[in-house]
């Protein structure tokens, strides 16, 4: 068992024909997620590498069964490239893209919610169950199919997390970058939902960053309703007040936000948290101790 | 992306919310004609900088003269104009170093009779904007945030639709305006929502804002941030950037498509990832150094950025060391480790470098390092990296 995906899940490329969109569901499929079909406004009948291309995300659903999507289109036709998602029933819809208006994504995010598609990103890696499927950005091999079930807010700290639990042979479940932007699908709340109901995910591993109050919201969440182990790691404790630090979400405002009350809420829920990056694998190893 | 007050209020114009009139001077002499034009008593002088508690900030050198100042002849405004224009003001939001005063708004004054704080955010819990408005104007609103948040009043509404008018009774009810004043309100408050969504605003401030004698509703203040990313379909709003109250080394680097926040320690980093980057700040400074930056090459960083990533680093007084920090993924090690060696030749490493690689083509990379003569100190892994670039700066 893995959350979200697994090796029957069928994935369509929105923005397929894209040089990013190309190049990643190349290495999408050459990592085994079955690509089923890309989709490009007006290039429908073509093929990448024999991929199929669509016009629409309803066409490329009745003609493959595609139940996911990974989006590469750019910001300014992000929301409508996902809007378009979730009429056509796609269930997991992964929008990678960087730097979609913030406002954009209010309008999205409530036609979202009231759906019965989950929505991943914008500004994110992507998914990845390993050994399954991988819908996204991240490289591959660093995975191995496993035990914690990793999610972030962040795309290469994320990578660096995945290669210590692969290094202390924990393994991953199923592996979620949530995205770097002020509004984005799913929450880390969402998850821990899931990954408490996942047989296969022993324990949790949850990156965040400072900016927001999503990782207080988890802790309180987590204590209440979570029974597996689990271990985190906020970055950003040296950041200064006011200077947003390159994710559009990261940045202390107000005094809100600090990584010492996020790290005060999570230690207050019982989670191990991880005092530098290098010790992330070693908080999940901790905290499954602990248990 | 910020602009000066006086653009925001012209902007504020354009849309119906009310203003008092204003002209922007950069010299004493125009402001003096400013005032004279205004034909009006009482005008203020208020320093423009993209930074707010101008109203209690001082000039450096002269502690005397604040940054918001009534004036009441053509002699006064000159004298402020002259105390303000050129010179380096203060504040609670600058940091000690301040920022250059360029301009100076002279706006016709007003008869206030109540001071009130609004301003719009986006509350990322809700996933909506919030119109916030407070009795307590004219302060700082974070002080009243900690010690009195119950007089600050919420109402979140949809972008699509915007505030309704029950929102808008609620909180004149919970203000204390009645009458004509909160028909007043019942005109401004829709209003400067309907503005925060049309501009893609991800922040529109107004403090203070006043009731007048006669029961108007106008904005003393504007302060404004827009959503960077939605700029594409606001292209007139580009020339109203001031590049003069920006960071120059963060200018360079957003044309070069780098995120660089300038910091004040002495240990350069370059990093692909902003998680990563703050992380690999964090853990600098965990090992007792001071990082001298933020800075995020990007997923798909190249040669061009790589080298201008180190140009920028190495103009830094400050820097005496620099850490790079790359996990391979979009980007690969191969491409970093190639650029590296570009960057030894055309910029030249004057000081220490750790050179952390991990992920795609990390084998090539580090092969490609070692054969090469470019100086580096190799690290195995993100702690061996700080700690050595922390005893390498001593």
């Amino acid at each position: 068992m893995s959350i979200l995906v697994d090796d029957n899940t069928k994935v369509i490329c929105q923005g397929i024909t894209g040089n990013a969109g190309t190049f990643h569901s190349l290495g999408c499929r050459d990592y085994g997620t079955k690509m089923v079909g890309g989709v490009t406004p007006g290039k429908g009948g073509q093929n990448v590498e024999g991929i199929p291309v669509f016009d629409t995300v309803e066409e490329a659903v009745t003609q493959t069964g595609a139940d996911a999507t990974m989006i590469f289109v750019p910001p300014p036709f992000t929301a409508d490239a996902i809007l378009e998602a979730v009429d056509a029933g796609i269930k997991v819809i992964a929008a990678i893209t960087e730097g979609v208006p913030v406002l954009d994504m209010v309008r999205v995010y409530e036609k979202v919610r009231a759906s019965d598609s989950v929505l991943i990103g914008p500004n994110c890696p992507g998914l990845i169950t390993p050994g399954a499927c991988k819908i996204g950005i991240m490289p591959g091999y660093i995975h191995n199919p496993g035990k914690v079930g990793v999610m972030s807010r962040s795309g290469t700290l994320t990578y660096e997390a995945v290669w210590q639990t692969s290094n202390l042979g924990l393994g991953q479940s199923t592996c979620v970058g949530l995205g770097g932007d002020p509004i984005v699908g799913t929450s880390f709340i969402d998850l821990l939902a899931r990954y408490q109901e996942d047989p296969q995910t022993e324990a949790i591993l949850m990156i965040g960053e400072i900016g927001g109050s999503a990782e207080e919201e988890a802790a309180a969440f987590a204590k209440a309703n979570v029974t597996k182990p689990v271990a985190a790691f906020i970055a950003g404790r040296t950041a200064p007040p006011g200077k947003r630090m390159g994710h559009a979400g990261a940045i202390i405002s107000g005094g809100k936000g600090t990584a010492e009350e996020k790290v005060a809420a999570l230690e207050d829920a019982g989670i191990v948290v991880a005092p530098t990056p290098a010790d992330m694998g070693d908080a999940v190893v901790k905290a499954i101790a602990k248990s | 992306m910020k602009i000066h007050e006086y653009q925001g209020k012209e902007l504020f114009r354009q849309a119906g919310v009310p203003v008092l009139e204003g002209i922007v001077a950069t010299t004493p002499e125009e402001a003096v004609a400013a005032y004279e034009k205004l034909g009006g008593a009482i005008a203020v002088v208020k320093s423009q900088i993209h930074a707010g508690g101008r109203g209690k900030g001082t000039v450096r050198d002269n502690p005397d003269q604040k940054g918001v100042v009534v004036c009441k002849s053509s002699d006064e405004v000159k004298a402020v104009a002259a105390g303000l224009l050129g010179k380096t003001l203060v504040t609670i939001q600058t940091g000690p170093e301040g920022k250059t005063v360029n301009k100076v708004f002279v706006e016709a004054g007003c008869d206030i009779a109540r001071e009130l704080y609004l301003g719009i955010v986006l509350d990322r819990a809700s996933s909506q904007p919030v119109l916030m408005a407070s009795t307590e104007g004219g302060v700082e609103i974070e002080k009243v945030a900690e010690e009195t948040p119950e007089l600050i009043f919420k109402e979140h509404f949809d972008p699509a639709i915007g505030l309704e008018g029950f929102q808008v009774r609620k909180l004149c009810k919970k203000l204390g305006i009645t009458g004509p004043a909160a028909k007043a309100a019942a005109r401004f408050m829709p209003a400067i929502c309907r503005f925060f969504v049309d501009y893609d605003c991800s922040l529109t401030e107004i403090n203070p804002l006043v009731i007048t004698g006669d029961d108007q509703m106008i904005a003393l203040d504007a302060k404004i941030t827009f959503d960077g990313n939605a700029l594409f379909r606001h292209k007139n709003l580009l020339e109203l950037r001031d590049l003069s109250e920006e960071e120059p080394s963060e200018v360079r680097a957003s044309e070069s498509g780098l995120s660089y926040v300038k910091l004040e320690g002495n240990i350069g980093c370059l990093v692909n990832g902003a998680g990563l980057a703050m992380s690999t700040m964090d853990i600098i400074k965990y090992h007792g150094g001071q990082p001298a930056n933020f800075l995020d090459v990007g997923g798909g960083a190249n040669a061009a950025q790589v080298t201008e990533a180190f140009r920028i680093l190495l103009s830094d007084p400050n820097c005496k060391g620099v850490l790079v920090n790359i996990f391979g993924g979009i980007a690969r090690c191969t491409t970093i480790a190639a650029a590296l060696i570009e960057a030894s030749q055309t910029v030249g490493f004057t000081v220490p470098l750790v050179v952390r690689l991990e992920g795609t083509e990390v084998e090539e990379g580090r092969k490609m390092l070692a054969d090469s003569d470019v100086d580096i100190i190799s690290a195995t892994d993100i702690t061996d990296a700080a700690k050595k670039i922390v005893a390498a700066v001593g």
